[in-house]
């Protein structure tokens, strides 16, 4: 049977290969922009971009689509949401608030949660799509950090990263404070607090913030000038580039055989990419909705309209937010006055210095990392958390710190939740923050450590079969298998000893600082084995292999070794 | 109805009789005292007896029950070092009791940073003896009538709604900085908390504000008038009543709790998805069945 081909292009060379006859109109409209705007150039580039396959490089598409679901539903709140702090009394379908008076922004808020259709699940899903915004950009986060792809070439890109997860951190308090209720004008309160904490300039900038004393009635038209129009922006110029150079530099990709520095070893954009990164859209979209259908998140209407005499039990920030806040909360009261004037210290650090400092630490990991190795390769193929112990402890630490905040954040809660006392919930999450990071900075990285010897030992040794065999002797002792080689490979895939650029001895001969950390960083790192080592191991598998042969294929009846061997089958189940 | 028509008829003939004025005069004398003897509440004497009775069946109660910590005279006792083991129990009123044993807080069971709700030891005759006699200590609020608390009781729906807007804002006002903004509750320093109020009695809602538990504030009825107290409970009342219009409320504790929804069951969902799209490649990289390893 042969097949027909009469309708494939016969040419793949440099002539283009055309369909013989006229062209159809559509193709004819396509033909006439590609000759203007190369758009066949141009999908065709992307459409042979090469991606990886691995769970963790998805990640960051999580944090790309919920941006996406928030641009949509974020035009449809502007639609009806009204920007303004004019007083005007409440005349809408919620009765409980009817005949309150509150800002034209906090009635709008209402009308959308009540009146205009659907307007109360897309509100929702807005919100909610905001929140996984900034959790999918922190996971995304985290699998570079974890697997060294923030290293060489790709440090701006980081550092672009860092910056939008500061921008979506803005943004989303920009978003929560639109509504004007209870929750948002408290928010935007103890906002104007850490502000004037800034010494000498704070109350300053406060003032201009608010026009004038808190609250006034310009703050509300300003942050939502600032969340509609200046960082989504910014957002969406840096997200373009967080793109653009991640199609120059490749993704990164973990080692296995045939993938190397110089290659990318996955499935193209079309067909295979296209449409998982569509589902994944979908999926994202789908889970949005799901929440905002199913889970109530800032139910304005029982805050009620922001009153400056009014607070609630229970006021916090969005999560990403919520680890400053939590700082804040176990921060000691020290303030001091000089001339007259109050320096809040148990402000000013907490909410502004602290956050200020781990955002600039996170932004120069990568730098500090480099500089501390001494490491200026290129790097295009991942690693394993375990095989970069030190750095992968750091991030531990610092991860551990925020959750010592972050659980401060929730104080209230965690304490009517698990019936303890607010009072010693601060008092050990006080400790915890300094404590906390260094003990799990000390445990990851012997976890990491130890991991790396179990490799070693699955190399030499092969991995466990769960089979356990009892020796003539009586002996026991389980029964190893040899790895498959690809996963061997995968396994060796690392570099031996300390990479980078040894540091040079100090003038009067000391060691420098950065030869110090260098040192440290590496220290009781396990090297992979040796190729002698591993062919020595694989001569004594086999040789084990070869003395246990005997015993292969026999079913296990308890008289192996003895003089009564029967089948099992011969044994009554029952006596 | 003709029966009646002609039995009034057959009276008013002698409607104009000279001794009809007083005769009328009499049997509605008559009528009026002996209602009012059948139905209004016993003799002042009468009264002043039932509650001598039910003062001292309190006080048998209460020797049992309460006097451990609050002495045997209600009067509250110091221990040795000073510290307070039951404070005094005179001038509370019966509300402070109806409140403090009718939601189970009394009989304590230990002290402690807060006092435990438990199903109430006693029964509402037993908490009324008991009120009835610590009320006999000293003058103090009263049990609340079920007019002065029961959002049922407005005459009409539009009444009810005006009180649940006003209630709203002083609940607002008032209660949320404590109890949360549906009165989910709250944390109050050293393991105490503002409980939960989702599920309390407007009774006792009503006697809380009153007499002011533990940490509350007393509300006295110069700070918030019986009429607002009523309205802060039709309000409490109408937010447990409403819908949720947004889905599960998440426990109705603000922003802690959606947070956990966000990354437990958002990023949750989304990486699970993510580590099955990932995993349904065009081409298996699983070694195919029987082929070497």
């Amino acid at each position: 049977m042969s097949t027909d081909t009469s309708k494939v292009a016969a040419s793949n060379g440099t002539n283009p290969a055309t369909p013989a006859g006229k062209p159809t109109k559509a193709g004819a409209a396509a033909n006439w922009a590609d000759e203007r705007l190369n758009l066949s150039g141009f999908s065709k580039f992307l459409s042979r971009k090469i991606f990886p396959d691995h769970w963790s490089f998805m990640l960051g598409e999580i944090a790309l689509w919920s941006f996406v679901v928030l641009l949509v539903t974020g035009v449809f709140l502007t639609l009806w949401f009204k920007p303004s702090m004019a007083e005007i009394t409440y005349q809408g379908s919620y009765a409980p608030l009817r005949g309150i008076d509150m800002s034209e922004a906090m009635a709008s808020t209402l009308e959308i949660s009540f009146d205009v259709r659907g307007g109360l699940l897309l509100r929702q899903v807005h919100h909610w799509a905001a929140m996984i915004f900034i959790a999918g950009m922190m996971v995304h986060m985290m699998r570079v950090f974890f697997t060294g792809a923030h290293r060489k070439p790709r440090e701006i890109n980081w550092v672009i990263g860092a910056t939008l997860l500061l921008l979506g951190t803005l943004e989303g308090f920009t978003g929560y404070s639109l509504p004007d209720d209870l929750l948002s004008g408290t928010g935007i309160r103890a906002a104007d607090g850490f502000i004037m904490a800034i010494p000498i300039v704070g109350t300053y900038i406060s003032f201009f913030l608010f026009g004038g004393e808190f609250p006034g009635d310009d703050i509300i038209p300003r942050l939502f000038t600032i969340h509609v129009l200046l960082i989504p922006a910014l957002l969406l110029a840096l997200i373009g580039a967080h793109l653009i150079l991640l199609i120059y530099h490749k993704h990164t990709h973990w080692p296995g055989p045939g993938r190397s520095e110089k290659n990318v070893v996955g499935y193209p954009m079309v067909p295979n990419y296209i449409s998982k990164m569509t589902g994944f859209f979908f999926i994202t979209f789908g889970v949005t909705a799901l929440l905002g259908a199913f889970f109530s998140l800032n139910p304005v209407w029982k805050f009620g309209p922001y009153d400056p005499t009014k607070v609630t039990a229970g006021s916090q920030p969005d999560w990403y937010m919520g680890w400053p806040d939590g700082a804040l909360r176990i921060m000691p009261g020290w303030e001091s006055h000089f001339w007259g004037s109050t320096w809040s210290w148990n402000i000013f650090f907490p909410v502004i210095v602290l956050p200020m400092v781990a955002w600039m630490v996170v932004l120069l990991l990568p730098f500090i990392e480099a500089w501390i190795t001494g490491d200026k390769r290129e790097h295009h193929l991942l690693q394993r958390p375990r095989n970069a112990p030190t750095r992968t402890a750091t991030f531990v630490a610092l991860m551990t710190f925020y959750a010592g905040f972050w659980a401060a954040g929730g104080n209230d809660i965690i304490a009517i939740k698990f019936d303890l006392s607010i009072n010693q919930i601060t008092y050990f999450l006080r400790a915890f923050v300094f404590l906390g990071p260094i003990a799990a900075f000390i445990i990851t990285r012997r976890w990491c450590i130890a991991l790396q010897r179990h490799d070693n030992e699955k190399l030499l040794h092969g991995y466990e079969t769960g089979t356990v065999i009892r020796t003539p002797e009586g002996a026991y002792h389980e029964k190893h298998l040899p790895l498959p080689e690809d996963e061997a490979f995968a396994m060796t895939v690392r570099d031996r000893g300390r990479t980078g650029d040894e540091p040079e001895l100090k003038k009067n001969g000391k060691l420098s600082l950065r030869a110090k950390l260098r040192a440290f960083y590496y220290d009781h790192d396990v090297d992979k084995p040796t190729a002698e080592e591993l062919s020595e191991a694989h001569h004594h598998a086999e040789h084990e292999a070869h003395a246990l042969a005997a015993h292969e294929g026999h079913q296990v009846d308890g008289h192996d070794f003895d003089d009564h061997r029967h089948s099992a089958i011969e044994e009554p189940l029952s006596r | 109805m003709r029966l009646l028509n002609r039995s009034v008829g057959r009276l008013s003939r002698h409607r104009r009789r000279p001794l009809a004025g007083a005769a009328v005069l009499l049997v509605a004398l008559l009528s009026t005292g002996g209602a009012y003897a059948a139905l209004a509440p016993a003799s002042q004497a009468e009264q002043e007896k039932d509650n001598a009775a039910l003062v001292a069946e309190g006080k048998e109660l209460f020797m049992i029950n309460c006097s451990t910590c609050h002495g045997s005279n209600g009067e509250g006792i110091t221990t040795q070092n000073g510290k307070l083991y039951g404070p005094s129990l005179i001038g509370v009123g019966a509300a402070s009791v109806d409140f403090q044993v009718g939601t189970g807080r009394m009989p304590m069971a230990q002290p402690g940073a807060q006092v435990e709700v438990k199903d109430p030891s006693f029964n509402q005759d037993e908490i009324d003896a008991m009120a009835a006699y610590v009320a006999s200590l000293g003058p103090g609020p009263a049990i609340p009538d079920k007019e002065q608390y029961d959002p049922e009781t407005y005459a009409s729906e539009k009444e009810k709604e005006e009180a649940v807007t006003l209630g709203g804002q002083i609940f607002l006002t008032n209660c949320t900085a404590c109890h949360n903004f549906t009165g989910a509750g709250g944390a109050m320093p050293r393991g105490g908390e503002a409980p939960s109020i989702l599920n309390t009695d407007p009774k006792h809602i009503y006697e809380a504000m009153l007499t002011g538990p533990q940490s509350m504030d007393t509300f006295s009825d110069g700070n918030i008038s019986p009429e607002e107290k009523k309205a802060v409970i039709s309000y409490v009342e109408s937010m447990r009543e409403q819908p949720n219009y947004g889905g599960f409320n998440n426990g109705s504790l603000g922003p802690v709790t959606e947070g956990i929804v966000a990354w437990i069951v958002g990023i949750g969902v989304l990486v699970a998805f993510a580590v099955w799209i990932a995993s349904h490649t065009t081409r298996t990289n699983q070694t195919k069945k029987g082929s070497a390893k």
